[in-house]
């Protein structure tokens, strides 16, 4: 019925997922683990094969099996609408299962905002696959030819005598297709049918409810959490108390009195508690006494010294490719400054930045039936398969992962590191372990985004034109972290495992469409003394370092147009319309779409900026910057209130104009991009690691603060923008949604600022302290 | 260990457990329910939140031996399959993200419209404040809070007429 090394595991778990709509039915209440249902090996399911991406039952309702996750964006619900457009089935009759290992194709997982732009690409080729294999079945049923069938919903009707139909579940109800797609891997598998065009489209482009959401305020979404299976106990952590230290002995005695104590574990500088309860785990791993070596010398320096390290560190890699070794080089930036009339400089600091997820790591590991299933919200299941079988040594198809959602996943559970350790322990134990970190571990050891040191230059000539343009970054990334290398997770590191060349990380330039006749534009990567064992880890935070970038060349381009009395949107319309010509996705018009579009929604006012200080206690201004990501378009606006007594600063406006080409679910996208904007608020106002020279002190939500309630702007307005120059074109396309609405914020929010007060801020976070500094500074 | 009966959604529970357990690990783990999360285990997001004889606490850092009186939780609200008018304005707002966190923010509210049925927006801020969310879901509970808000007076003001007409 389903293809033979997929079979049992789908019926196992298709059964689970009829039965709950949707939701894997596992846990307590089922009776058995569902690795005793599916007793594997669990290998990787084949893309080429039709049956591995629709099933169909018997009645009309299909199954989609996606490899991807949807850590809180709705993008499963955005995969439903296209696949059922394209297989025309009733959307309502339809489900979505994605990113388990075992059971549906790997597409890696979720990332990079490339759900809808990339990976929803085969699902569409296989689901309108299976509408022309569903068409001729019937037409051999009927003994008619295909241009004489119509089909709607699922229901096939010869059309010139509709009371001759059939269903899709009629026709193949819990069969198989039995059909071999083109191509060889889960991008490029593609059918003889071809899909549909923007305008044939029915579920795709309307305002859809995101099937997720129900679960999610009544209880009954099983998060990854929530897994509790026969025999499982309970794993804690103990972390070295310094960055770097060598364990030098355990005194288990400590501990085992403890009821429920089971083993202290622990190979090189990692060590674990395990009990039977979990309460247990927590207190034993708190009691444990250890003993620990400091490093002989620093880690790192502190965070307050951090920006003199980096302007004065030797970088380690150079990650910006361009003509020039290392450097992005247009026209001749070095004689632009040499002939300069003159010469504006600026240098930006946008520290380290933690995920600090909602919800600590964890995962939980069953090593049953002498294979190893992990239950994970990871991010991206594949490839954590492979770093768990690789790092226990275990053949790839002896490991899964189930996918469930979690806490959001912005990158963290990308590079995840809870279900190595619980792999670990399940394996050396023999029983499933659940493995979860606490508070304060997850705030101060999960990945963080690069800290930035951005100079910036600009030569006017003697007009005030904008001549020469140099960008230099300094990004502190070296050894950033992969998704799920077994040797770049944490506990293998503490085992003491070390890859030879550690990942040169990366230091981004610029998006924008900006012509400037003369510019050159650079990123290096600079290294902490410590890139082993290390709680300040860089890894992908959304967008993994455009926000940096963006934060420092959209300022900076306002300083730019303060300098020479000119309107920031002017500003930057001149230098957009200065170019000619445009890339294959209109990046210079769409460009100019959506900074036209924000400022209409806005109500925007030409004059440069900062304009006349208002003489209360409440400042009031208003900054706009705009940027990309690949071929997304993003400006935005923010309106702030600056207190000139406590420096306290709040957005109360925010008008964002977005442009990702065909929106597949405008109602998500809506959200997503307000949760997104919020996010690049809380950057902008709240967010910095903590460090001194030994460990980081950022440790919970005090020390490591996010945006809040009372943060919130008074309004948040969003414009979708199609600026393509053609924009009912049957073949517009869909691009990421996700990443590129929180890149221009810190720098509208600072430009904003600097409107409102005069004063410049070149350091994130806008904490109080450090604008009422500045504001006292400037004397205001 | 020591036995300890809760009261919870209605029903009774007697688990014998070490008393200066967390409760929130208790819900959890021994009741298997699964609206309350733990977030931070300190008190500081709300992610456990339950409530107790009509106030919301932070079950994480409530030992069990504490607790007197009736616990409801997220799978408390609803009555006899009918989602909560707050559950329903959620819904109408797609106001979760990831989801993890709307227990916190779901269950707080659900207190504060219980003592003030029409919070100002200040009164929202001001209540809401320490109910973290990290995928920044803010603006939508704030509107799904003022829709479920008109929602119940409307329900109360119906119940009134129904009690007149009586
Ligand atoms: S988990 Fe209880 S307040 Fe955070
Ligand atoms: S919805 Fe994800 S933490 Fe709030």
């Amino acid at each position: 019925m389903i293809p033979q090394n997929v079979e049992d595991i789908l019926l196992t778990h298709r059964r689970g997922f009829l039965t709950t709509a949707g939701l894997l039915f596992i846990g307590f209440a089922a009776p058995a683990s569902p690795a005793a249902d599916a007793p594997g090996p669990y290998p990787l399911v084949d893309p080429t094969r039709l049956d591995s991406w629709i099933v169909i039952h018997q009645n009309n309702t299909a199954t989609f099996y996606v490899g991807k996750t949807d850590p809180g964006q709705g993008t499963g619900t955005g995969f439903r609408q296209l696949m059922s457009d394209e297989l025309d089935i009733a959307f309502d009759n339809t489900t979505c299962i994605m990113g388990s290992t075992d059971i549906t194709v790997d597409q890696i997982g979720s990332g990079g905002s490339s759900a809808m732009e990339r990976d929803s690409l085969p699902m569409r080729r296989a689901a309108a696959e299976a509408r022309r294999a569903l068409l001729e079945m019937a037409s051999a049923r009927f003994a008619v030819p295909l241009d004489q069938l119509a089909v709607s919903e699922g229901v096939v009707t010869v059309k010139t005598d509709p009371s001759r139909h059939v269903t899709y579940g009629d026709l193949i109800g819990g069969g198989k297709f039995n059909i071999t797609l083109s191509g060889n891997n889960a991008l490029n598998v593609n059918g003889k049918a071809k899909i549909k065009t923007i305008p044939e489209l029915k579920y795709a482009g309307k305002p859809t409810r995101r099937d997720d959401i129900p679960g999610k305020v009544d209880a009954t979404t099983k998060y990854s959490v929530d897994v509790k299976l026969p025999g499982m106990v309970h794993a804690r952590n103990v972390k070295p108390p310094y960055a770097c230290a060598t364990l030098t002995g355990i005194d288990e005695s400590s501990v085992k009195s403890l009821p429920g104590f089971i083993k202290v574990m622990s190979k090189g500088n990692y060590v674990a508690v395990v009990c039977e309860r979990e309460e247990q785990a927590v207190r034993a791993a708190r009691q444990l006494k250890t003993t620990w070596q400091k490093p002989a010398t620093a880690p790192f320096p502190s965070s307050d010294d951090l920006f003199n390290y980096l302007r004065t560190a030797k970088p380690v890699a150079v990650s910006t490719a361009g003509p020039e070794a290392g450097a992005l080089v247009v026209g001749d930036p070095a004689r632009a400054f040499q002939n300069a009339a003159k010469v504006i400089e600026a240098e930006y600091e946008i520290p380290f930045q933690g995920h600090t997820a909602f919800g600590p790591a964890h995962a939980i590991a069953d090593p049953s039936n002498g294979q190893m299933t992990i239950y994970s919200n990871d991010m991206k299941t594949y490839g954590m398969r492979r770093g768990v079988a690789t790092f226990l040594g275990l053949p790839h198809d002896r490991v899964r992962v189930v996918y469930m959602p979690g806490s959001q996943g912005f990158g963290r559970t990308a590079a995840e590191d809870a279900a190595c350790e619980a792999a670990w322990l399940a394996h050396e134990l023999g029983r499933p372990v659940r493995m979860q970190w606490m508070r304060d571990e997850e705030t101060a050891w999960d990945s963080k985004s690069p800290a930035f040191l951005v100079k910036m230059r600009a030569a006017l000539d003697n007009e005030g034109n904008l001549n020469g343009y140099s960008y230099e970054a300094r990004s502190c990334d070296y050894n950033h972290l992969g998704y799920n290398e077994p040797d770049t997770t944490l506990i293998a590191q503490l085992m003491g495992q070390r890859r030879e060349k550690p990942a040169a990380g990366s230091a981004a330039t610029p998006s924008d469409m900006y012509a400037i006749p003369n510019r050159g534009m650079r990123g290096d990567v600079v290294a902490l003394p410590a890139i082993w064992e290390t709680p300040l880890r860089t890894g992908n935070l959304r967008d993994p370092n455009g926000p940096q970038a963006a934060f420092a060349s959209e300022s900076f381009i306002d300083e730019v147009a303060a300098a020479i009395q000119a309107d920031p949107l002017d500003f930057r319309l001149k230098l957009l319309e200065a170019g000619t010509g445009d890339d294959s996705g209109f990046r210079r018009a769409r460009s100019l779409a959506v900074l036209k579009a924000a400022a209409q929604k806005y109500g925007w006012d030409s004059r440069p900026s900062g304009k006349p200080r208002g003489s209360g206690k409440i400042l009031t201004g208003r900054g706009i910057a705009y940027t990309f990501r690949g071929q997304s378009m993003v400006a935005q606006i923010v309106e702030v209130e600056v207190n000139r007594e406590t420096g306290h600063v709040w957005a109360k406006r925010m008008v964002c104009a977005h442009d990702c080409g065909f929106v597949v679910n405008p109602q998500s996208l809506l959200t997503s991009l307000e949760c997104g904007m919020l996010h690049g608020l809380s950057r902008s106002l709240h967010e910095e690691v903590r460090f001194n020279t030994e460990r980081v002190t950022s440790v919970d939500w005090i020390s490591h603060p996010t945006l809040r309630h009372a943060d919130v702007p008074a309004s948040v307005e969003i414009v979708i923008v199609n600026g393509d120059p053609n924009p009912g074109r049957p073949d517009l396309p869909l691009y990421g949604a996700g990443e590129a609405c929180l890149k221009p914020t810190m720098a509208a929010v600072a430009n904003a600022i600097h409107d409102a007060t005069g004063v410049r801020l070149r350091r994130v976070p806008f904490r109080p302290e450090r604008v009422l500094a500045a504001l006292r500074a400037a004397g205001v | 260990m020591s036995k300890i009966t809760l009261k919870v959604n209605g029903g009774t529970h007697t688990v014998d457990v070490d008393p200066t357990t967390p409760l929130l690990y208790i819900l959890r783990n021994d009741l298997n329910l699964q609206g309350p999360h733990f977030g931070c285990g300190l008190g500081q997001c709300g992610a456990c939140t339950v409530i107790l004889n009509g106030a919301a606490v932070r079950s994480c850092i409530l030992p069990v031996s504490a607790v007197r009186g009736e616990i409801t939780t997220l799978e408390g609200l609803s009555r006899n399959g009918q989602l909560h008018p707050l559950q329903q304005a959620w819904i109408d707002e797609q106001a979760p993200q990831c989801g993890f966190c709307q227990n916190g923010q779901i269950m707080t509210a659900k207190v504060m419209l219980d003592k003030n049925p029409h919070p100002t927006d200040a009164q929202i801020r001001d209540t809401m404040n320490n109910t973290l969310c990290r995928c920044m879901s803010y603006n939508r509970v704030q509107a799904a809070i003022k829709r479920a808000a008109k929602t119940v007076a409307a329900l109360d003001n119906a119940a009134q007429e129904k009690e007149v007409v009586a």
